[in-house]
């Protein structure tokens, strides 16, 4: 056994996939920088809020001001240095620093795709994307044919967890029984044209999607481990991130899952694309060939380097069913929802009062959400129990500084989940500002008065 | 390989562009909700009827106003008073399609921003020539206004008429009322104007489901509408749900004191003819949301908005005509009153939004 471990880990393979990976994560990133930045959501979402929810252990990541434009210059600069492997190490350790600080500013725009690009990001520190075809090979005259088999294995790896862990999630009796909440995004899609007003409206589509949808990513990463179903796997995966983006406002995350799955492709495909850039490159800035070594790319700290990307795996396999140890329906207390690749997965509405008390005199107010959150902040705090209580500490803490006495704080709050009919979601009389954000079960949140099945 | 693979990206960016740029060549399915039949029975029953008739109203103040002007007696105040009162009504039906020129216009901070600010308005008095359209004259301009002014300047009628008739500041008194009225009327006409000639077909017309169509805008804009112009200013604010404690100078129609709770009960019937599609003038079922959540297998919904929309009118009906009286006597009816429009809200803004699925505001980011 560690003998047979120990023969794949000295396994080499040809370098060209981490290369097309490189280029293509380091341009998608820079675009998707300039993307953000020009929808203008650096303004609206870091600089223009008061208030800002935090990651629970991360409260002292805040957007940094107009110095948060800074730090987006940094992270785009990354990206283009990442693209073109130019001092390779330090620029995607300054993506990763860099992107995550942006994400861990406020949860409020927490999204799967961009969790996916941290993780990625980090697990890309410790592998040797530069070994060819970049520009530190060719300043150091040095280019490397041969990578360790586990560097391009470990990248299908995060992506088989992806997409399986996804497919998991959606084994369940909403999404299989019900079609739901396909059966309320759909019919919305009334005005894509020729399917609009016919197949977003027929029952038996939604639930062909939610089908399809579970088997596709149950079923994806393996037909593209497996040569004979690879090229039908792929055409399966463009199909199906171009279909989503055309249903649903997800922004650049089909296309950094479409780039990603090429991975899988044997490496003749991907030395066809160097070949041409190179071609390409090489007729505009008339370089000579770098020299090329047919050896193995030499690991720096390869032990240290194999550690962390068995324990980060490891991590990433098990941090998903955290959310056993809750007890409750996940998809209403939502208590180890996130980083789990449970992606487009519930419809959740809810509106959340919140009432200020004066405990000695029982005098009381409601707050007007407008006055503290941006639409997008209240439509989140609305439904998921741990920025309810971050907006409560908030509001306690504001009213206190104002001089109110003895304040304790009460949310009266409506969810609906998935088309139920809208339900209290938070128990109105425990004063919430008195209680304190954990990793333990929040046992003010109310049951769901009713059961989902499945995983 | 290559070749293939390349060959399928191509196809299918392409087949993507198709989708999202083709137009719309297929609207003659019957299969879907019509929601040009919906928006056309609101642009057409219940919208542009319900301009008209304020725009009649408010011709009908204009020439009360001149009367009166001429003539500052009792009677002719009565007259004056009366028109206010029924255009302050067919107000209530309105307030909620903040959408077209009403919402370029700021229409409804125009006509209906209370409590009304007095000092503002002695000062506009004095200065003679104030510019209503301005924003800062928000709180001293509309209905409000026009409240203290026919109910207000004085302690009783006496001293209203011997405001109005005095001969060093009367004129200015006149001159305020009239400018209130025809502001008043001059907006509304470019508001109603431009649902006759062009915003109809614009609005029937904008059907999809996106941040920016009429439909999508119109829905967010009668909820927000509920919870704010109906919920919060009509009762929760007065009641003192947002502050330490009640504030009954802050109710609708404060001067006129008796006329509260029409107003509030007029503003409802509003929604729930709206929700329903009932027309304006004739009280005909038509298409309304209603049809849209029966389609989406809703109806349990539109039972229990219609159901909790009646008890709310059975908790406001038992309120005081006056609720400055109300609050300062028995205060809880109003909150009693408050937390059964909540229960809408939460019904409108999280069950039929869900199932309409609509954004609830023009919340612009990604979602994954």
């Amino acid at each position: 056994m560690a003998k047979n471990l120990n023969t794949y880990l000295n396994k080499t393979t040809d370098v060209s996939p981490l290369v097309i990976f490189r280029i293509g994560f380091g341009i998608m990133m820079c675009y998707g920088v300039i993307r953000f930045w020009l929808k203008g959501w650096i303004e609206t979402i870091y600089i223009q809020p008061n208030f800002h929810f935090s990651y629970f252990g991360f409260e002292w990541v805040k957007p940094l001001g107009n110095f948060t434009y800074i730090l987006f210059i940094i992270c785009g600069l990354a990206t283009i240095f990442i693209a073109l492997g130019f001092k390779y190490r330090i620029a995607i350790i300054t993506f990763f620093l860099s992107f995550t600080y942006i994400e861990l500013m406020d949860k409020t725009i927490y999204l799967n795709h961009y969790y996916f690009i941290s993780m990625m990001s980090f697990l890309m520190i410790f592998l040797p994307l530069n070994a060819s075809f970049s520009l530190d090979s060719y300043l150091q005259k040095k280019s490397y044919n041969l990578v360790p088999n586990w560097t391009i294995d470990t990248i299908k790896i995060m992506l088989t967890i992806v997409y399986l862990y996804a497919g998991l999630a959606k084994i369940n009796s909403d999404w299989l029984l019900k079609a739901m909440p396909l059966k309320i995004w759909l019919p919305s899609e009334y005005d894509l044209p020729f399917l609009g007003e016919n197949l977003m409206q027929q029952n038996w589509f939604h639930y062909a999607m939610s089908w399809s949808g579970m088997f596709y990513d149950l079923l994806i990463p393996f037909l593209l481990f497996y040569k004979r179903t690879r090229i039908f796997a792929f055409i399966l995966v463009v199909f199906f991130h171009v279909f989503t983006r055309v249903l649903f406002p997800i922004g650049m995350f089909p296309y950094v899952m479409i780039i990603s799955t090429l991975i899988f492709f044997d490496s003749n495909f991907h030395k066809k694309i160097i070949s041409i850039l190179r071609i390409t490159i090489h007729r505009l800035l008339k370089l000579k060939n770098e020299i090329v070594i047919n050896e193995v790319y030499p690991l720096l700290n390869r032990k240290i380097s194999l550690t962390i990307v068995f324990l980060f795996l490891s991590v990433q396999l098990l941090f998903p069913f955290r959310y056993l140890t809750y007890p409750g329906e996940l998809f209403w207390t939502e208590e180890g929802y996130r980083f789990s690749w449970r992606v487009m997965l519930i419809e959740k509405m809810g509106y959340t009062n919140f009432k200020i008390v004066d405990a000695e005199t029982n005098n009381y107010f409601y707050v007007d959400n407008q006055d503290f959150l941006t639409p997008l902040q209240e439509k989140q705090m609305s439904f998921q129990p741990d920025f309810i209580l971050e907006y409560a500490h908030y509001l306690g803490d504001h009213y206190t500084k104002q001089g109110y006495k003895n304040i304790a704080v009460f949310a009266e709050s409506y969810v609906a989940l998935n088309g139920r009919l809208s339900q209290p979601f938070i128990d109105k009389s425990i004063d919430l500002y008195k209680e304190k954000e954990s990793w333990k079960h929040k046992n003010w949140i109310l049951p769901l008065n009713d059961e989902i099945k499945g995983l | 390989m290559f070749k293939k693979i390349i060959l399928s990206i191509t196809f299918s960016i392409g087949f993507m562009f198709a989708c999202s740029e083709g137009d719309d060549l297929d609207n003659n399915q019957n299969e879907s909700f019509d929601r040009g039949s919906l928006q056309t029975n609101l642009a057409d029953n219940i919208i542009i009827p319900a301009y008209q008739d304020l725009s009649q109203q408010l011709g009908l103040l204009v020439s009360a106003k001149e009367n009166f002007i001429a003539n500052s007696n009792q009677e002719n105040l009565e007259v004056l008073r009366n028109n206010f009162l029924e255009s302050y009504m067919v107000w209530q039906s309105l307030e909620m399609f903040n959408i077209g020129k009403a919402e370029e216009n700021f229409y409804h901070y125009q006509m209906n921003v209370y409590p009304t600010n007095i000092d503002e308005i002695q000062d506009n008095i004095t200065t003679g020539n104030a510019d209503l359209f301005n924003p800062n004259n928000n709180d001293a301009a509309g209905f409000p206004a026009l409240d203290y002014m026919l109910y207000g300047i004085g302690d009783n009628d006496t001293e209203i008429l011997d405001t109005y008739n005095n001969q060093d500041y009367g004129q200015n008194h006149k001159n305020y009322v009239s400018s209130l009225i025809d502001q008043m009327k001059s907006i509304t006409e470019i508001v109603l104007n431009d649902w006759t000639t062009a915003y109809r077909d614009e609005f029937i017309a904008s059907t999809e489901n996106s941040a920016s169509s009429a439909v999508n805008k119109f829905v967010n804009d009668f909820i927000y509408y509920f919870e704010k112009g109906l919920r919060a200013n009509k009762i929760g604010i007065p009641a003192g749900n947002f502050s330490s404690s009640p504030l009954p100078h802050t109710v609708e129609g404060y001067y006129v004191r008796e006329t509260s709770k029409d107003l509030t009960l007029e503003a409802l019937n509003a929604f729930q003819n709206l929700f329903n599609g009932t027309h304006y003038i004739t009280n005909d079922s038509g298409v309304g949301f209603t049809d849209y959540l029966n389609y989406l297998d809703r109806n349990d919904l539109v039972n229990l908005i219609n159901n909790q929309l009646d008890e709310a009118r059975a908790k406001i009906s038992i309120l005081d005509d006056n609720y400055f009286d109300q609050i300062n006597n028995d205060n809880t009816k109003m909150t009693q009153a408050y937390d059964a429009l909540q229960t809408v809200v939460v019904l409108i803004k999280v069950d039929m939004l869900q199932a309409f699925n609509i954004s609830v505001d023009y919340v612009d980011a990604d979602g994954d």
